[in-house]
């Protein structure tokens, strides 16, 4: 791990530490009462998920269409953690809807479509890990159709009947709410982008592994 | 013969209507409640406590499987480098 990498990794970890008192610090809210509170670790995880989905396409067009083999391993790295995050917000989700809307699950466009799209990475980590040669590019067709997913899964919620709350929710946050909302954002990109560049950095040295091998064959 | 066929008959006729007298009615109708009973509520904290503890294991246990992997793989690479000089 690089010194950068370190420093990233530490400050996250610090962010993630004062987290639970910003949590607690934020008011009640008047129906669900406390449990909305898990939507301060729900929100940013889902961004994440979404964020992950979108990196992982860019990556993939740029695998596909403009020649870069390196950029599998932001593809594989994104993907992993698309699946990270998007446990966290299929998991989170359901434990607010049992109490907010007194089940787990409802399959609107919303859930079912966040469902589909974790469903394609976990399918792109299994193809990546399992289908041999060629499974680069047949992994980046698959992460750019989970890419194409990602504008259908923000605005379901605002043309779609639904029991989720609409986008509208973030931007007309009352302050005491938003300030740890965006704490945890803030948090969670760190986290991110510190996951991001260890995970593409695991790539490229397994790559460089495989280098010094041949190397050491041929010689 | 004809007479304990009756009897037999009367007693079989007899405890069933005392059986389903035994058994709870259901109600007539539904009545309307302000707030739900006690024991019907879901608690909040054990779910709160289940997304953020989920989170937080989830957070831990990748970055740690992340951190093992790197090590694992610069150790290969420091010692690929070693018997190449």
């Amino acid at each position: 791990m690089t010194r950068s990498m370190l420093v990233m990794l530490a400050l996250a970890a610090g962010m993630f530490a004062v987290a639970p008192w910003m949590i607690d610090a934020a008011p009640y809210e008047a129906t669900m009462g406390l449990v909305y509170k898990i939507y301060f670790f729900h929100m940013p995880s889902a961004w994440m998920f979404l964020t992950a989905a979108i990196v992982a396409g860019v990556a993939s067009f740029r695998l596909l269409f403009l020649k870069r083999p390196r950029a599998d391993h932001w593809v594989t790295a994104a993907a992993e953690l698309a699946v990270l995050f998007g446990a966290f917000t299929l998991v989170s989700g359901p434990l607010w809807a049992r109490k907010a809307w007194g089940v787990w699950w409802v399959w609107d466009a919303r859930l079912t479509s966040s469902l589909m799209l974790f469903m394609i990475f976990v399918a792109y980590t299994l193809l990546k890990k399992y289908g041999g040669p060629g499974s680069d590019k047949l992994g980046a067709g698959l992460a750019l159709f989970g890419m194409a997913n990602v504008p259908f899964i923000y605005v379901s919620v605002n043309y779609w009947r639904t029991f989720h709350p609409p986008t509208s929710v973030v931007p007309t946050l009352p302050v005491e709410m938003g300030i740890p909302l965006w704490y945890c954002v803030t948090a969670f990109t760190l986290l991110f982008i510190i996951l991001l560049r260890m995970r593409a950095r695991l790539e490229y040295q397994r790559e460089r592994v495989e280098a010094l091998y041949l190397a050491e064959d041929e010689a | 013969m004809r007479c304990r066929m009756l009897l037999l008959m009367s007693l079989l006729i007899g405890s069933a209507s005392a059986v389903r007298a035994d058994q709870p009615q259901p109600p007539a109708d539904f009545v309307p409640v302000e707030n739900a009973p006690p024991g019907e509520q879901i608690p909040a904290m054990p779910l709160l406590g289940a997304a953020y503890g989920f989170i937080w294991v989830g957070v831990f246990g990748y970055v740690w499987s992340l951190s093992k992997r790197l090590q694992k793989v610069e150790a290969e690479i420091a010692e690929l480098e070693s018997r190449k000089r």
